[in-house]
């Protein structure tokens, strides 16, 4: 379970994030929607604890991610935007390392990279060496690498981009394979349509702040459009620009 | 511990499946020295042995007005040939290089020589190119020794004893042994020891970094539940394990590349057995860290793969600057120096191998200085890997 209390972040004069606050909880699919640049890296940044918030608190599984930010980790699997790869390791070595890094035991690494491996259908290249991967099968490694230690809380930076029609259904199936298994899935997308096939709760940021956080029907109903699209466009215009 | 060495067990297969830091570490490094130095030391033996027994064929302007001289040089293995017409031409041809070295004796020679007037000679030659110069030299004791020879006749036609005109007997005794002799050049080999080193390293230390942050792995390798001091030591100790072999490979190139150069020939007999490649590697080992913690502090400063190896590049050089000076400056090797790394390391190999006996207290203080110094920059190294700019 992910709480996010106000939190802000700038880097310079710019202020990425400005009070932000939203729940994702157990069992449910949280999406964080918005246009490029809106917030959504620097929030999820901030959730796996490579930044700082300047100000507000969030915690995860009720570990705060700057007082308790080991315990907070051990309680994520991420997956960021753009995640590279050790292109001189195979797909298999390099999921088994981040398995080790996450403190799995050395006979448990095997069975769990065999688990996720034929759970996201990689083992025709599980054994080559990663240089020249596709951005698909980057995208699933890194995947099968930030799942590997079973994780309670999963956050992913828009994790569609770039993959194919066909990964994108059987990212679509894992995601909510994971929502039935009654984990926290919290992840980022300038999709609107992405979005609402598949949360359960939609944060829209714009400008660095919330604009609806609510169900895909409860959107509709506040913004007045029925098209989920114009949904989307309404909803960022609530927010003031800076 | 366990997390340290996991990212260090991985770094170093990763390295090694890698062509690039491979060939850095383990030719790149170890062949260029030893290449360079025999290709150095040969040629300087090549030009030595011509030198001494060549005869120099030397223009001279006006043989005509110097008959004894010209016979005098030609003893001396100086052979006068036709030299340009005149003065002005004579300091054109040496200035093109067209010749090397021109006498000139001008018209009044034989004249001023029965007046007992000092009589003039012009040696025409470029100071500044060394070659040059020493045939100049060659040509200026020639003309001191006949010199000296006429005087001699001139005060014994007199009646004096040739004897009073040398009234000091001047002999050099050369204490320096062949080893000794050796140190000089072979000091060059400590750069080349830390050129090794630094080069075997040098990827992983851009890696740590911007290597990492620029592939896009180094975030999701900080969202794993390890602290960014255990993956920074993790990778420094990768980084001193290629750098290591990169210099114990350099150590024993070196030791097999000098039974292939005619050093003896040059004087030098280069006290660079396996026990003096072993104590060398002892005594570089502390300065392995300070390099390793050193390339990884300044290439986590940097924005880029590509910006990370020019400043590296950078330093690959520094280690000289502090041999450089001292021997510019012919400073003895003092307590104080010892405190200073590769400066040390470079005056103890010297020590061993002119087979010298080597200063246990300077052994002490340089290996305790230089491992201090490499912790301490390891530390820095953990607290930048700690800010948030890390991610660039």
């Amino acid at each position: 379970m992910i709480k996010v209390d106000g939190i802000h972040k700038s880097f310079g004069k710019v202020r990425a994030i400005r009070g932000v606050s939203f729940d994702a909880p157990d069992g449910k699919i949280t999406g964080l929607l918005g246009p490029n640049g809106a917030g959504k890296s620097t929030t999820l940044r901030i959730l796996y604890t490579v930044l700082k918030p300047d100000q507000g608190n969030a915690t995860i599984d009720g570990f705060d991610v700057v007082q308790d930010s080991l315990a907070a980790r051990k309680c994520i699997g991420a997956l960021p935007h753009g995640a590279g790869l050790y292109p001189q390791l195979t797909a298999r070595e390099n999921i088994a390392y981040f398995a080790r890094l996450c403190g799995l035991d050395k006979a448990e690494i095997d069975d769990r990279v065999d688990r996720i491996v034929k759970l996201l259908d990689i083992g025709d290249f599980a054994e080559r060496r990663t240089k020249g991967f596709s951005q698909g099968q980057r995208t699933k490694v890194s995947l099968a690498r930030a799942l590997v230690h079973d994780p309670q809380n999963i956050l992913l930076d828009e994790p569609s981009n770039g993959l194919d029609v066909m990964a994108t259904r059987s990212l679509r199936e894992i995601i909510l394979k994971l929502k039935d298994d009654g984990r926290c899935v919290l992840f980022s997308s300038h999709v609107m349509q992405e979005v609402a096939a598949l949360c359960d709760d939609i944060c829209i940021i714009a400008n660095g702040q919330v604009a609806i956080d609510d169900s895909i029907d409860g959107i509709r109903q506040r913004t007045g459009c029925d098209d989920i699209e114009d949904a989307f466009v309404e909803a960022i215009h609530m927010v003031e620009p800076e | 511990m366990g997390t340290t060495i996991t990212v260090f067990l991985k770094e170093v297969i990763d390295n090694i499946r890698d062509r690039r830091t491979l060939a850095s570490a383990l030719i790149m490094g170890p062949i260029f020295g030893p290449v360079l130095f025999s290709f150095v030391i040969n040629l300087s033996v090549e030009r030595s042995l011509e030198s001494a027994e060549k005869t120099l064929e030397l223009p001279v302007i006006g043989q005509e007005y110097a008959p004894n001289l010209v016979t005098y040089l030609n003893s001396k293995n100086i052979d006068a040939v036709d030299g340009p017409d005149d003065m002005a031409a004579a300091m054109a041809a040496v200035k093109t290089g067209e010749h090397d070295v021109v006498l000139v004796i001008p018209g009044e020679f034989g004249e001023q020589l029965a007046d007992m007037v000092p009589a003039k000679v012009e040696i025409v030659a470029d100071q500044a190119n060394s070659d040059a110069d020493r045939d100049a030299r060659r040509v200026r004791s020639a003309l001191r020794s006949y010199n000296q020879q006429l005087a001699g006749l001139r005060v014994i036609a007199r009646g004096v004893n040739p004897m009073a005109l040398q009234p000091l007997n001047i002999d050099e005794v050369d204490v320096s042994t062949p080893s000794g002799r050796s140190a000089m050049l072979l000091g060059m080999m400590s750069y080349f020891f830390i050129f090794a080193a630094l080069m075997g390293g040098m990827y992983l230390a851009i890696d740590t970094t911007a290597g990492e942050r620029e592939r896009g792995s180094l975030e999701p390798l900080l969202s794993l539940p390890v602290t960014r001091d255990q993956l920074i030591l993790g990778k420094i100790a990768a980084t001193c394990l290629f750098m290591t072999l990169s210099l114990s490979l350099s150590l024993i190139a070196f030791y097999f590349a000098l039974g292939f150069m005619p050093l003896e020939q040059l004087g030098m007999t280069p006290n660079f057995g396996p026990g003096v490649v072993l104590a060398a590697l002892a005594i570089f080992l502390p300065f392995i860290l300070v390099g390793s913690a050193l390339m990884t502090l300044v290439a986590s400063f940097t924005k880029s793969y590509r910006e990370a190896q020019t400043w590296l590049s950078v330093v690959l050089i520094a280690p000289t600057m502090p041999i450089l000076i001292v021997s510019i400056l012919m400073l003895r090797p003092r307590t104080e120096f010892m405190f200073i790394p590769s400066l040390s390391q470079h005056l103890l190999l010297v020590d061993l191998v002119k087979n010298e006996p080597v200063n246990a207290l300077h052994v002490a203080i340089s290996v305790v200085s230089t491992l201090i110094i490499g912790i301490l920059l390891t530390w820095v190294c953990a607290r930048l890997y700690r800010r948030e700019g890390l991610l660039g």
